[in-house]
């Protein structure tokens, strides 16, 4: 184990290649880590501003240890690393050591480490990976300092991304401001009202407030500062806007299903949540058989395969619950609506005694995870990009089977008149069957989309079953162009409330707000006209 | 028209055995035989049979409103737990200083959350009488309210009862979060005393036993009382036929707000003396799956019968106790088959399979039975 570790560490110091600014000779290195053995503090704290600023990727690993107090120091000022107990290795360029006299353990304490700290993470400044240099230029801009100045010029000099060159001008504009230099000050002030970011607001904010005494500086923070605001607002609007879209287009994906079976069949099924578990759990043993079966390569395409799986799953599984139980109690909605709860406690249950209580992870495909940013703060993620795109396709394709199919066309004949259907030879027991089976299957592909955003339980049902009637009866039962309207209505609704009432007392006021709202449209938005709209 | 009776000879004979089996037989077999002898009814089953008890009068409020007036309810559970909040606030004011924080005027929580005064919500529960009556008054106010929008508005059926329960659930997200100061997720517990008497105390229990056995009945008396008169006869014309009614010139908004808001009040009364019994109240009780249970207690015992859904509370209740001791994970399982079972085979409940097999049975010993109209 502790073999291991110096051998990991050997590899970190020697490890040349995640170098993007240039190194340091050895002999260079090996000057400014022997610092660290100074006397006082303050010695020490120099040589870690100085390791901070070498832009030499040994000096992370050097940092690192110096943190976790296994650095000692030879007579000779040599500095070393300490593997296992007794092991040295030279810290700079990390061949083995066998010291003379015992070495001396270089002490840390907490001034120490908020040192190394910042240290650290102007050495993520010359990292390999744009991300983490993009991270330590956000870093550096909330905690801004003069001392960070010399280190931002170094890095601007070499960034070649223009993205985080973009991040290390703020942050050396923010970090200027504490400038003593007017000029200067007014130049970054001007700098920063490009900013959308909240931490630059803040800034702004204390110059305003009175920790600036030129007149022309707080002028132009104020104009900043209403720029930012302005830009702020709007940013905050797209934000809402996409989350509340990303909610709608759960909602729908929740509710589509529902909007068959209950909107077009008048079938009140409160099993309908344990379809989308059951879809859910479909998914994950999908997600299990390509790990264990297929190449990792494929593994990407599991959620390709698990739509149609979880069709068909939820969907046979509708098919089984209308023959046997469900054409029983048709005209009788309140004793569907218990019988169908009986399903859902028994498919609840199976599904705990199968896969267990906990939680299971599904996991995001590759090109469904990370997302792209729009403004500052605003960053779409891909799954529920996705997620929004798949709600959309899956109610075109609905509106399809219903408009342009035999099936779809057997199903409007058999809701609107059932006498009539038959006596033109609709088989209307199939019809009912199929329009179930749709309507479960449905839900299962709803239940593939949300095994990806949040936990797969068997109580997974539970959570959507009271939103997806709201969304439907809200939308106007038997109406898929209310069904979008009311998810997306309610998504969005919900998202804008959020930030004045929180989440919770957000989604109360939704609710309460639906009730009175059928109080007074008891046919919800889009009620169906006509003689379908008495049955 | 002759006035149908409150209860026929058989009937009053049964409800007046029933009643000395509960308030006399049982609170004497947990008191008088020495512990350990067969006949001794063991001090825990008493709590338990006063909580059996409570859900019988829940059923009975749900059974008023679906049974004879065709509205199902599926958040009578949030009238229960609101009951419940009431008493539970006036218990958790007696704990006084014997808290963990040992404020006399706070109660734990409060403390907790750095709160320093009492929230206006709170105020007056110290007080037994002010606490029962807003036990009462709180749920029949919401009902009230909440009746009068949807009645007026003719939402009947299964709208109804899906924003009935969007209702209990908004309220159980509400009791959840701790600014609403009701103790949040925790809910209201470690009870000390009641009225002055220690909650923990055998006697103490007998005596809420006693208490819920006698308000049961009452209760009852009351419905069938409701459910006998002219009134009576109007909500099974309501339930059977509303337009019909509406157009004959009678208010059924009127004639079903009332039954509703009754049947809220029995269920806020059944939650205050659930409380005490059961020495806890959280937000759980807003579950909108507990009000669907309701429904199948009724719908088991036999629902628009009253006695039905007093036997189906104490009958699905006791499987569920030996259940989810014997074999936790049947429970759901056999829940679910009995929601399937009796709504596809047993229509009518307990109460009607007995019927018909008395009628069947009759009418193969008697050649020309003549059949008796049912009053149902």
């Amino acid at each position: 184990m502790n073999i291991l570790r110096v051998l990991m560490l050997v590899g970190l110091l020697l490890a040349p290649l995640a170098v993007h600014a240039a190194n340091l000779a050895d002999a260079d290195l090996a000057k400014l880590t022997s610092g660290l053995a100074g006397d006082g503090f303050d010695d020490k704290i120099a040589a870690i501003d100085a390791l901070g600023t070498s832009g030499d990727a040994r000096a992370v690993a050097i940092l690192k240890a110096l943190a976790d107090g296994k650095l000692a120091a030879t007579e000779t000022k040599q500095i070393l690393v300490e593997g296992s107990a007794g092991h040295f290795a030279d810290a700079v360029t990390g061949s083995p050591v066998a010291p003379a006299a015992d070495p001396v353990r270089i002490r840390v304490n907490n001034r120490l480490r908020g040192q190394i700290d910042v240290a650290l993470s102007r050495l993520t400044l010359y990292s390999a990976d744009p991300a983490d240099r993009l991270s330590a230029a956000t870093e550096a801009l909330h905690r801004p300092s003069l001392d960070a100045v010399p280190a931002l010029d170094k890095a601007l000099a070499t960034e070649k991304d223009k993205g985080v060159a973009a991040a290390l001008k703020l942050a050396r504009a923010a970090a200027l401001l504490q400038s003593p230099d007017a000029a200067q000050r007014l130049a970054s002030v001007n700098e920063l009202a490009a900013s959308t970011d909240s931490q630059v607001r803040g800034l702004l904010g204390e110059l305003v407030g009175g920790h600036e005494s030129d007149p022309k500086v707080i002028a132009a923070a104020k104009t900043a500062l209403a720029k930012i605001e302005r830009q702020l607002a709007y940013i905050e609007i797209g934000i809402n806007l996409f989350q509340g879209l990303s909610l709608g287009s759960v909602l729908l994906l929740a509710a589509i299903g529902l909007a068959v079976t209950f909107g077009v069949m008048g079938v009140i099924n409160m099993a309908h949540g344990e379809m989308i578990m059951l879809g859910a759990y479909t998914t994950f043993v999908v997600q299990e058989l390509f790990r264990s079966f297929l190449p990792a390569s494929l593994f990407d395409f599991y959620l390709v395969v698990s739509v149609p799986a979880a069709f068909l799953v939820a969907g046979a599984m509708g098919v089984a619950l209308e023959r046997t139980i469900i054409r029983f109690l048709y005209g009788r909605p309140l004793e569907t609506l218990l019988a169908t709860w009986g399903i859902s406690l028994m498919l609840q249950q199976l599904v705990r005694s199968i896969f267990g209580a906990p939680n299971k992870e599904v996991a995001n495909p590759s090109w469904m995870t990370g997302g792209f940013q729009i403004m500052g703060g605003f960053t779409v993620t891909w799954n529920r990009l996705v997620i929004i795109a798949f709600g959309f396709v899956v109610l075109g394709l609905l509106v399809l089977v219903l408009r342009k199919t035999n099936l779809g066309l057997h199903m409007r004949a058999v809701t609107q008149n059932r006498k009539m259907a038959a006596i033109m030879g609709i088989p209307t027991d199939r019809v009912d069957a199929l329009t179930f089976g749709l309507g479960s299957g449905i839900a299962g592909m709803a239940g593939v989309a949300l095994s990806q955003i949040g936990n797969v339980s068997p109580n997974l049902g539970t959570i959507y079953i009271i939103d997806s009637f709201m969304v439907v009866v809200f939308g106007g039962v038997g109406s898929l162009v209310g069904t979008l309207a009311g998810a997306m209505g309610l998504g969005v609704v919900n998202k804008f409330l959020e930030p004045f009432a929180g989440a919770v007392l957000g989604k109360i006021l939704v609710l309460v707000a639906i009730i009175i709202f059928i109080q007074f449209r008891p046919r919800g938005l889009f009620a169906l006209k006509g003689r379908s709209a008495e049955a | 028209m002759q006035r149908t009776p409150l209860l026929g000879r058989t009937g009053w004979l049964v409800f007046l055995a029933s009643a000395l089996v509960a308030v006399v037989l049982i609170p004497l077999l947990a008191t008088v035989p020495a512990p350990g002898s067969a006949f001794r009814i063991p001090a825990y089953l008493v709590p338990l049979f006063g909580k059996y008890l409570c859900y019988a009068i829940l059923a009975l409020a749900l059974d008023l409103i679906w049974g004879y007036a065709g509205i199902l309810s599926l958040g009578h559970g949030a009238f229960f737990a609101l009951g419940g909040y009431a008493m539970g606030m006036y218990l958790m004011r007696q704990i006084g200083t014997r808290g963990v924080y040992g404020d006399p005027i706070l109660p734990d929580f409060m403390v907790f959350l750095n709160w320093r005064d009492l929230p206006l919500p709170w105020w007056g529960f110290g007080n037994f009488a002010y606490a029962a009556f807003m036990a009462l008054a709180v749920p029949g106010v919401l009902a009230a309210a909440f009746g009068w929008f949807a009645f007026r508005s003719r939402v009947t059926g299964v709208y109804l009862s899906i924003i009935t329960q969007a209702m209990t659930y908004a309220l159980l997200l509400a009791f959840f979060r701790n600014d609403m100061g009701f103790g949040g997720n925790n809910g209201l517990t470690d009870f000390k005393e009641i009225l002055g008497y220690d909650i923990q105390a055998p006697s103490t229990r007998i005596g809420l036993y006693v208490v819920t056995a006698v308000a049961l009945g009452l209760a009852f008396l009351i419905c069938r009382f409701v459910v006998t008169t002219r009134f009576g006869r109007l909500l099974l014309a309501v339930r059977d036929a509303e337009s019909r009614v509406r157009f004959l010139g009678y208010s059924t908004t009127g004639a079903k707000l009332f039954v509703f808001v009754l049947s809220a009040l029995l269920c806020g009364l059944a939650g205050a003396l659930y409380v005490p019994q059961v020495g806890i109240i959280n937000p759980g009780e807003f579950q909108p799956g507990n009000s669907i249970e309701v429904a199948i207690w009724v719908a088991v015992g036999g629902r628009g019968t009253l006695v039905g859904a007093i036997l189906g509370a104490l009958v699905v209740n006791f499987i569920k106790t030996w259940l989810t001791g014997a074999a936790p994970e049947l429970w759901l399982f056999a829940l679910g088959a009995l929601f399937i079972i009796v709504t596809l085979a047993m229509p009518q409940g307990i109460l009607g399979l007995a019927a018909r097999l008395k009628r069947w049975r009759r009418l193969s010993s008697v050649p020309v039975g003549v059949e008796e109209t049912a009053h149902d």
